[in-house]
């Protein structure tokens, strides 16, 4: 990853070793995707590694650790809302297992397609 | 900063400020007046077609028109009125005379129809594009530059908005003019944006606002939050916050503005697009080129346009400069961006590295270099009804 992540220069071909998570900060419950993953295990940019349990696409979330039902999810350091159900570490975050604290978000099918 | 303070060649106004373009701008006073509009402007790069749909008179449209009528990117203004619109016709050309610009009101009803109001419309325009404009030395820390995002994912918040921050942070620190928008999209950064206000009671009044912003959108039944959003990995309406939030930087934030409000000194301000008191008309902006009519309106010579799904646009007046932030994206539509900024995201280059880009390029767009949107002929232009109020002395800096 690029020095703004305080990681090494990654290539761009698929490599076991590279940083594919990105920790945007210290404490977060979760991180982004710098690219298209497959399942398994995957680099962060914190160089830890996490088990991905399911594919998850460029700029989606992926938790670190587990977050319990009604926790608040934190993200560079801010809430970006609380879990509607458990999340366990490597799933991916979103409108499935999140909500807003504000207003509610309007997706197609739940914002895949 | 230092390198970037060199001179470009400016459009000097009589009240002091100086254009990057020299634009005529055709002004429609209702839709039944558009294509008389379009079609004296068509095949003409320079000339833009700006306008207001409605019938029933607005305060706000008016101040609008005013102040984007008397840009410092706009030359001249010619006027299309249908003839019974509620439009003050009359008040926006005599600002327009009063600013030094050249302007003519074109009645179809009095002039005789469609074809004789375009050609009296192209003869005028010839006749003024005839003349040589005056030109002045421009400094780049004379602009003041506007930033939005549109079509954001999840990779905005990690490289093209915090690029436009650190942007923000070098320009304004040199004594720049910035503003950033959309206090619907600040919903869960308030104490933080608080916590940078010059004064005790900006602060406050920035909280305020953004409480105003999530109660009008909770009125509305719906944020601003766009499906793609979503399918780009954005699953909140705070997480979509906090990353347009980073393209304000870190610097002290030293006012509030409103739509058409002229920004009085240079710094970082919030503009709040969103209307005061329960709301009339429906959502504060229909989309983001209304959103860039206002950032124009209080002033901003050029635009800084984050996407990272991918948007087009382009704006009329001022020119937009398109950062995309997700590099497959800007792999599949390049030809539409200015700058690479999900490098940052591949380990090809830096959040800094990318900032001395962008304000290289200012530099260049400044100077007269079309951005990929103008290149492209993209025009837009979205103004609609709304109520909207200047802001009062707990909103602005003393005089600096």
């Amino acid at each position: 990853m690029s020095p703004a992540f305080g990681g090494s220069p990654a290539p761009v071909s698929p490599d076991p070793l590279a940083v594919q998570l990105i920790l945007l900060a210290k404490g977060d419950d979760v991180v982004v995707a710098a690219r298209d993953l497959p399942a398994g295990p995957h680099r962060t940019s914190a160089g830890e590694i996490t088990v991905v349990r399911e594919p998850v696409r460029l700029g989606h979330k992926v938790a670190v650790h587990d977050i319990a039902k009604g926790g608040h999810v934190v993200r560079a350091g801010m809430s970006i809302g609380s879990a509607t159900t458990a999340i366990l570490a490597g799933d991916w975050v979103h409108t499935h297992n999140l909500a807003s604290d504000y207003i509610a978000t309007f997706a197609h099918r739940g914002g895949e397609r | 900063m230092t390198a970037r303070s060199e001179v470009v060649r400016g459009y000097p106004r009589s009240d002091g400020r100086v254009g990057i373009r020299d634009v005529v701008v055709v002004v429609y006073l209702v839709e039944c007046a558009r294509l008389v509009a379009d079609s004296i402007a068509v095949g003409r790069e320079d000339v833009h077609v700006i306008g207001f749909g409605g019938c029933y008179p607005s305060a706000y449209a008016q101040r609008m028109l005013e102040q984007l009528c008397t840009h410092p990117n706009v030359g001249a203004v010619a006027l299309v009125s249908l003839g019974c619109e509620g439009f003050d016709r009359d008040h926006l050309a005599e600002v327009v005379t009063a600013s030094g610009r050249p302007v003519t009101t074109l009645v179809i009803q009095q002039v005789g129809g469609t074809r004789a109001t375009v050609a009296a419309g192209r003869t005028w325009i010839d006749g003024v594009r005839g003349r040589t404009p005056r030109t002045a030395p421009l400094r780049l820390t004379d602009l003041v530059i506007g930033t939005i995002c549109g079509g954001s994912d999840g990779t905005s918040g990690i490289t093209a908005n915090p690029v436009v921050g650190r942007v923000f942070d070098n320009f304004v620190a040199a004594g720049g003019t910035a503003v950033f928008e959309e206090t619907g999209e600040l919903i869960g950064c308030e104490q933080h944006m608080a916590a940078r206000a010059v004064t005790p009671d900006l602060g406050a009044e920035i909280v305020t606002r953004v409480e105003k912003a999530a109660s009008y959108y909770t009125a509305m039944g719906h944020g601003s939050f766009a499906p793609g959003n979503a399918e780009g990995g954005l699953t909140t309406l705070e997480e979509k916050s906090l990353g347009a939030y980073t393209k304000s930087g870190s610097g002290p934030i030293h006012g509030i503005v409103t739509p058409g409000q002229l920004i009085p000194s240079p710094g970082l301000y919030l503009l709040d697009v969103v209307p005061e008191g329960s709301p009339r008309w429906g959502f504060p902006n229909i989309n983001d080129n209304a959103e860039i009519a206002e950032l124009i309106a209080c002033g901003a010579h050029v635009v800084l346009f984050t996407t990272g799904r991918g948007s087009v646009v382009g704006s009329a007046i001022s020119p937009v400069v398109k950062i995309c932030a997700n590099p497959e994206t800007y792999r599949r539509m390049s030809e539409d961006m200015d700058v690479d900024a999900g490098r940052i995201l591949e380990g090809r280059d830096s959040i800094e590295g990318v900032a001395a880009e962008v304000l290289d390029l200012l530099s260049e767009v400044a100077g007269g270099a079309l951005t990929a949107s103008e290149g492209l002929g993209h025009q837009e232009f979205v103004l609609t009804y709304k109520s909207s109020e200047p802001t009062g002395p707990s909103c602005l800096p003393t005089i600096r």
